[in-house]
Formats: structure tokens, sequence, C-alpha cells
């Protein structure tokens, strides 16, 4: 479908369902190449008969700097993980900086250093960049860009289509406090939690659950923007099959969960930066689980639901109490509620 | 998490729907209207229809401020806002809130300057970090919010901050009740009465229902167990045939509500002759006006302001919907020209609206029982 909104307002950027009919109405039909691939977090190119994996992120977030992390840790993390989740190890990064007149050399310098760090941490180069500088009030401080690109994972093979009902739906972590942290960090709302980003590189993870499960694992992805929720709808609607979820089994902190309530939100929509959710093959369902379990940020992993073959296309979550609910991709920014 | 797990433990649920078995006359068909958008939203969030039997049928209200509002309304807020160093100031529930002319977070991106806040404190502490402009909060709400807003005024005129207004929008819960029981196609047995309004007003005000119309009314929370516990004191009652007012949500609202809440909402506001109710039409002394010792506080005595008058689409049947007449999916544009992507209703755009529950929550497990019933 053409992309015809008149005009490009915030939802566009919220990870849902604008974001979605801007990539599929305009994006994809004007730059991608004629394949109907299906809109992964990266791309796999075949290079001189080498496959490799290539993808891009920006990052914009206000405040540069949140509890447990900032945009330059972001950057690397994020691509990094756009990588992982679509089988693929980081090799080399290249980064382009938009920075604001007038910002702080000092700023800039620590989101340097906590780059410099997330990459030795991820075992990965910087190899170019460039960078730009636009006018006083054009930007909110600075701006960064990375660019990835990967090897396979060795055994792993991404593809919605080879889903299948039965397969198992594996969380690696509690969802929402990338989201939360930022809201509250905002202190716009006059709301304090003890509550850090989550932001950290899921490669280790993912390698080591390749390693004992990669034939089991059929389609990963990385809950960002727009939540569990929207990825598992985009799940839902690229396999044409219903994912279950049990409410009680997808882990989740009483900070976010007092938030959500307090602010009328979802915590099904809030944005992760250290998750993974996997589809793995029932027989290897819980050796996945449990080697995600052993590894640093998983220790809280968890089955979270199935996948059904009805009703095809949505999310259902099975309620604590015997009743279920559909839930349907982000629209829009999550907005807090008053009544 | 406490005050919250205790309201919604799994076992304790059962007993209450085991209770609400029992109690309900198969024979009979129950319809309860939960007045509040949160009671909807609650219901259909935490999937209680599955949990009820089939012949206690629950009926959305007219308690959600966002669905009530005339499309107008937001059209002259917008109005006033568009002009150069003004600011837009309303909560995060009317940001997508379409008017004619679009809604604030459209107007947002035309270059309007709207700022989404969580209380009207936050937008008088808007007004006084930005001296050079003029900053009006769109204020909406039953008298749940009223009287923050009603502080809010005090606060401003105390601290003589000029360059702060609001334009009013609050509304009044009874008169819509009654507009409903006076409607000749509705038949109910009885009602969830709200719950945060009654923090405010208390349980008194809902006595003539019980008294005149002879229906059982119980001020519920917005738990699951609130609503069950409600609807097992709902079937209590009709089962003795009894008609009186009951308060479920204790631990919030007490009896006689909230004094100091009503003192402030007294010094500050008055009753409007009448007012425009979204579906509804005009209803008598059903909202709330700043009074004229706040005058220079008041957006509309302050700016010009257009009047715009809405029609609503002929084909969307909102006021069917929100008078409980017809389910959302029984309106002909439902879930195909009115989505929560693109609202034509208003009903369709808060999560509170019973248009917006549904299709989220509901809509499409609803298609597929249709389809494998059919099959």
């Amino acid at each position: 479908m053409r992309f015809k909104d008149p005009q490009i307002e915030m939802s566009h950027g919220a990870g849902g369902k604008a974001s979605r009919r801007l990539v599929e109405g305009l994006f994809a039909p004007l730059l991608l190449s004629g394949s109907s691939d299906r809109l992964a977090d990266a791309a796999n190119v075949e290079i001189g008969g080498a496959t490799v994996a290539f993808t891009a992120d920006s990052f914009v977030v206000r405040p540069l700097r949140f509890p447990g992390g900032s945009i330059g840790e972001l950057a690397v993390n994020g691509t990094v993980n756009d990588l992982a989740v679509s089988g693929a190890k980081a090799h080399s990064m290249v980064v382009t900086f938009v920075l604001e007149e007038g910002l702080a050399s000092s700023v800039l310098e620590a989101e340097v250093c906590a780059m410099s760090a997330a990459l030795k941490r991820a075992g990965i180069t910087m190899v170019g960049g460039d960078t730009k500088v636009v006018e006083r009030g054009k930007a909110d401080g600075m701006y960064i860009t990375t660019a990835g690109l990967g090897s396979p994972i060795p055994g792993v093979h991404i593809d919605a289509r080879t889903v299948r009902a039965g397969d198992k739906v594996l969380l690696s972590g509690p969802i929402g406090d990338h989201g939360i942290t930022i809201l509250l960090a905002r202190a716009e709302l006059d709301l304090e939690a003890d509550l850090c980003s989550d932001t950290r590189s899921v490669l280790p993870m993912i390698e080591a659950m390749a390693a004992q499960a990669a034939p089991g694992i059929r389609w990963m992805r990385d809950p960002t923007r727009g939540g569990l929720a929207t990825c598992l709808n985009e799940l839902a609607r690229d396999c044409g099959l219903s994912v279950e979820l049990n409410e009680e089994e997808i882990p989740m902190r009483d900070q976010v969960r007092g938030a959500c309530e307090l602010l009328g939100l979802d915590p099904l929509h809030i944005a992760n930066e250290g998750q993974f959710v996997a589809i793995v093959s029932p027989e290897f369902a819980d050796i996945a689980l449990n080697t995600v379990q052993l590894n640093d940020g998983g220790e809280e992993a968890r089955i979270i639901g199935q996948i059904r073959a009805e009703p095809a296309g949505a999310v259902v979550v099975n309620t604590r109490y015997g009743g279920a609910r559909i839930v349907d991709m982000l629209v829009g920014d999550p907005l807090p509620r008053i009544c | 998490m406490r005050y919250i797990d205790e309201f919604r433990d799994p076992e304790l649920i059962a007993r209450a729907s085991e209770e609400i078995d029992r109690l309900s006359d198969r024979s009979r068909h129950y319809r309860i209207m939960e007045v509040c958008g949160g009671h909807t939203h609650a219901i259909y969030r935490f999937g209680l229809k599955d949990i009820l039997p089939e012949n206690i049928e629950l009926i959305h209200g007219p308690g959600c401020p966002v669905c009530v509002l005339p499309m107008g309304r937001i059209d002259d807020g917008l109005a006033i806002a568009r002009e150069p160093n003004r600011i837009f100031t309303a909560f995060g529930d009317m940001m997508r809130v379409p008017g004619a002319t679009g809604s604030p977070l459209e107007h947002k991106a035309r270059g309007t300057d709207v700022r989404i806040v969580y209380s009207p404190a936050d937008a008088l502490e808007i007004a006084k970090r930005n001296p050079d402009k003029e900053v009006m909060f769109f204020a909406i709400g039953f008298e749940t919010t009223a009287p923050s807003t009603a502080l809010t005024l005090m606060s401003a005129k105390k601290q003589g901050i000029q360059n702060f207004s609001v334009f009013c929008n609050h509304v009044t819960i009874v008169p819509a009740i009654r507009a409903i029981l006076d409607s000749p196609d509705m038949r109910l047995d009885g009602f969830i009465g709200p719950g945060h309004v009654s923090t405010v007003i208390g349980c008194r005000p809902y006595e003539w229902i019980a008294r005149n119309e002879g229906k059982p009314v119980v001020t519920s929370g917005f738990e699951p167990l609130d609503l069950l516990q409600s609807i097992v004191m709902l079937l209590r009652q009709l089962q003795a045939g009894e008609a009186k007012v009951e308060n479920q949500y204790k631990r919030v609202v007490p009896w006689e509500g909230n004094c100091a809440a009503l003192k402030v909402m007294a010094e500050v506001f008055e009753l409007r002759p009448y007012f425009e109710w979204r579906g509804l039409g005009f209803i008598s002394q059903s909202a709330l006006r700043i009074r004229d010792t706040y005058a220079p506080w008041d957006a509309e005595r302050r700016y010009s302001v257009p009047e715009t008058r809405v029609a609503d689409p002929k084909s969307a049947q909102c006021g069917e919907v929100l008078k409980g007449v017809l389910k959302p999916a029984q309106c002909k544009l439902f879930g195909e020209e009115c989505t929560p992507e693109h609202p034509i209703g208003a009903l369709m755009v808060s999560s509170e609206g019973s248009c917006a529950a549904f299709y989220n929550y509901e809509h499409r497990k609803s298609l597929v029982t249709t389809i494998s019933a059919v099959a």
C-alpha cells in the first residue's frame, strides 16, 4: 500500500504501525532491491561468494545520559544487537555524528568513551566515520548513526516462514526497563524509581544459545521501539500464525509494572535495549532456555508462550484469570493517560 | 506489588466468578452498565468477559471524558493555540483525538507548540518558565480531574501568573447517567458506579438512581477482583429485589466524597446552563465553567473562540454506542473506516473508549470465534 500520510509525525519514528506504513509504503518499494524479503533488522548480502550481514541504526535520545547507559553505548549495542538477532556476529562498524553547535566537548568526549568501551566489550572495531555540525537548536545535542557488518553465526537461519505451530517463544529477560527509565529520566512526570536501562549487547547470549540450539532457532528480534507486542505482531503477520503469550510468565520488574499502572501504559509496548525474543522449535526450547539463563543478562529468561495456528496474524495474551486479550502493535507513541 | 496483586489473585478471582455463576438466574438476561471508561478498559484488558456467564452483559457507559467531548471544542482549543507565542498543553489522552482540523499531535507536526502534561500544575510550571509565551491548559475530565484544575487556577491567581489560562471542558457525571436513563431504548438492570469520580463526589449523588429508578448502583474499583465483587453485590441486590447504592471501593471512596476537593471546585467553577456532549447532545447543567472571579485565567473569555460546531459523520453511530444501545462492532464504520489509527469517532481514540477497547482487546478474537462458529 502506498504511503499516503500527509506529513511526518512522531509516530512514524515510534516503531509501531505508522513506522511500518512508512517503510512498507515508501522506502521499501522505491529503495529496496526487488526481492520480497521480509523486512528484518539486518540484510544478508553476498559479496564474492561470502555472505555478510549489513545493518544501520540511528540514535536520537533525550536525555543523552540516563541511568544504566547513554546514547554512545546505545549506538554500539543497538547495531550489534540488530546483527545478532539476524543471526550474525558483528565484525566492524562505521559511525556518523550529527552534532549541535554549542555542544560541550566534555559531553561529546564522554559519549565517545562510552562507545569505545562498548566496542571493546563486543570485540569489534570501528573502521571509519563522518561528522556534521548543525546550528544551535537544530538537533538535540547529538545524533549518532552506526552501520555494522557481521558474519553469519554458524548454523543459524532466521526466517519467519519457518515458524511452526507448537514452537516456543523465548524471552531473554524483564521487559520495559529501557523505555520506562528514559521516560522517568526526562523528569517531566515527577516520578522516580530505582531503575536502569537494560542496554547491553545480546550477542554473547545469542552465540551461546546458537552453540547449543542453532537448528531450533527459527526467528529472533530485539524488542526495541514498539516493544514486545509490536515485534511479535510483525512475526504473527509474517508467518501467518498466532503468537500466544502467558501473561504471568512475562518477566517484569515491579518498578516497570508500577510505572505502567500509574501512567496507563502497556508494558508490552515499552522499548527494550538489551533483550531479545526468539522462536525456538519445541525440542530445542529447554536447552536454548538453559543456555541463555547461564549468561550475563539472561538469568531471568523465560519461555513466555507458544505459536498457535489460530487466530492467524494476531498476538493473544492469556491473562492469569482464564481470560484472554488481543495485543496489537503500538499505535503512535506511548502516551500517559490520566483517568 | 501491594494494592495490585491482592486484587488480581487468581484464586480469589476464581471464587468470585463461581459466586457470580451461583447468584445469576439462568433464565434471566442481566444488562449491567459500567459507567466509567476506566472500567471498560479494565474489563477488556483483564479479559473479564471471558469469565462471566453469558447471560451477564456489560454495557459500556459514557464515562470517558475524551469520548464525550464534541469535536468542535478541540478545534476551538487548537485555533487559540495556533497563534504565535502560545503553548497548548493537555493530558496525553487528548493528543490523538481528532478535531475537524486534525488532532493536537497533527497540529504539533504543523508547528503549534503542543506539550503533554501529567497534571495542570505542570502546565502552570511551563507558564512560569516561559514568561514571554501564553500557556493554555486544555482541561478535560469529570469530577476526577476538575479539582486539580481548580487548585491550579487558585495557585495561578495567588501567584499572579498572567500568562496562563484554562480552556475548560470539565463535565459532571450525574447528568450523563440521567440522560442514559431517560433514553427510551435503554433497559438496564443496574450500574457499576464510577470509581475515581466517586473519590471526589462520594456515593450520595447516585441515591436517586436507586430510589427513583429502582436500579442498584455499586461504586467499584478498577482491579479484576473489584469489578467481579461489584457484580456479585449487584446480583445479590437483584436477587433480593433491592435497589440501593453500595460502595465496593471503600479503600478509596469515602461515602461523603472529598470535602476539600468539592470546596476548591465550588470556589473556581460554576455549572454551565447547558453543554454539548458528543453522542448525547445538549445536556443542561452538565458541565463546569470558570467563575467570574477567575475570568482573567479563562481562555474562553481571554481569547476569541471560533465556537466551531462539527457534526459527526452521519454514518458514525458514536451516540448509540455511547448510550449502550449498540455494541462497538455493530457500528457501520467499526474496524473498517474507523480504527485506532484512523479514528473517526472519539470512542476509538481513547484507550478507555469502548470502541478502542473492544478493537484492541477483543475484535479479532471475536472474528475468529464467529468464523469458527459458522464453520
